[in-house]
């Protein structure tokens, strides 16, 4: 029971995009549409899930003053790892991606969840935060991606559904970003709150 | 068990630990993935080489590269023969002033220079302006069946002879001086 709280802690009263406002950067540039959006959460949260594991293996080992250093390590080798995989096998998505594979390495969501949660528990009630907070972020990346290929080009995941005409062109350009995030962070309060009444 | 303390000898011993493993972790991966990385970038460009040359049952040559005056890299060079004759190439050609940095693009000539066709190998175009470079030269803006020797390559606003993409003029721009440079270099390797 006290599991399923860690992992649904993650993906909505600690929401890492929605409630935290942590990772803005990949967010915000690799939401163009869905299926980026769903890739960028995918990636995220397997470094998540391995860092969350290896931190809480060795925060005994690691001396508090160094632990930074170590942790960025940690996390870096797992990123580099997943961008190598990804060249050798989804090479696809590795190319819409790009520069922002390697970006997660300094994706605050990941040494967040490691200084505040890794560090202070035991090695399966991280993993589980690593999956709940990457199902979060998973979630709020398509979310926004859907919203913004719906709104932008007219398809879903890829999928056309207006014809032949173009959609609202802002809305895949940067600034479309921001009004679409600002909408859904209003939409999730705006619930949270009636929820949290009742 | 105890958290280490932070003596310097425990700060030392940890991160050299710790770099030498991830190190270790690494050599690893990439070892087991270098085989099937290759293959696929070797193949994504046999591919692309192979879908542009002007004659399929053409046989390629060894690759050569070429270097233009005011281009740091080399253009490479994919020289098509048949029965021993010269009868087109594909060049790997580029340019660094895209709306989002490089475009890489591979190019088939005809061996007079004719374009026969293109397939853009790498790029970071903005999707649903300049990304649609993929299929606008083949269709409003076509370019296959024309010599930079005898058509402007550069849009009608810069005073050429090619539609540019809507609202992509930068896009634009950068691809046709990359399929400039293809025909330039591969008049420079024929002519040598």
């Amino acid at each position: 029971m006290k599991g399923f709280k860690i992992v649904l802690n993650g993906i909505i009263k600690e929401n890492p995009v929605f409630c935290l406002l942590l990772g803005m950067c990949s967010t915000l540039a690799t939401t163009t549409s869905a299926i980026n959006g769903l890739g960028m959460g995918v990636c995220t949260m397997f470094v998540l899930m391995c860092s969350n594991v290896v931190i809480s293996l060795i925060k005994n080992l690691v001396p508090d003053k160094v632990r930074i250093p170590a942790f960025i390590v940690v996390i870096a080798t797992f990123v580099t790892i997943l961008q190598l995989l990804l060249q050798a096998y989804v090479p696809a998505l590795n190319k819409s991606l790009g520069i922002f594979i390697p970006l997660i390495v300094v994706n605050c969501v990941i040494l967040g969840r490691a200084e505040s949660f890794a560090n202070k528990n035991n090695t399966f009630d991280s993993l589980l935060d690593g999956v709940g907070i990457g199902l979060g972020f998973t979630l709020a990346l398509t979310v926004l991606g859907i919203v913004r290929e719906v709104l932008g080009a007219g398809s879903i995941f890829g999928i056309k559904f207006i014809g032949d005409s173009d959609g609202i062109l802002l809305f895949i350009l940067p600034p479309g970003a921001f009004i679409a995030l600002g909408y859904l962070i209003a939409i999730v309060n705006k619930l949270k709150t009636k929820y949290e009444k009742k | 068990m105890a958290k280490l303390e932070s003596s310097m000898r425990n700060m030392v011993v940890c991160l050299a630990l710790v770099t030498l493993l991830a190190s270790a972790l690494l050599c690893g991966t990439y070892a087991l993935t270098k085989t099937t990385i290759d293959t696929a970038t070797q193949k994504d460009k046999e591919t692309a080489i192979k879908n542009v040359l002007p004659n399929k049952e053409a046989k390629l040559g060894k690759a050569e590269r070429v270097s233009l005056e005011g281009y740091k890299d080399d253009f490479v060079i994919y020289p098509a023969t048949l029965d021993g004759e010269l009868v087109g190439a594909a060049v790997e050609t580029y340019d660094n002033n895209a709306y989002g940095g490089k475009i890489k693009i591979m190019v088939g000539l005809t061996q007079d220079g004719t374009i026969s066709d293109y397939s853009i190998l790498e790029t970071a175009e903005t999707p649903g302006l300049g990304m649609k470079a993929e299929e606008w030269f083949r269709d409003k803006g076509d370019i296959r069946g024309k010599n930079p020797a005898t058509t402007k390559f550069a849009t009608t606003k810069d005073g050429g002879d090619i539609d540019a993409i809507t609202a992509s003029t930068i896009t634009s721009r950068a691809f046709l001086t990359a399929v400039q440079k293809a025909y330039e270099s591969f008049m420079k390797y024929q002519n040598k």
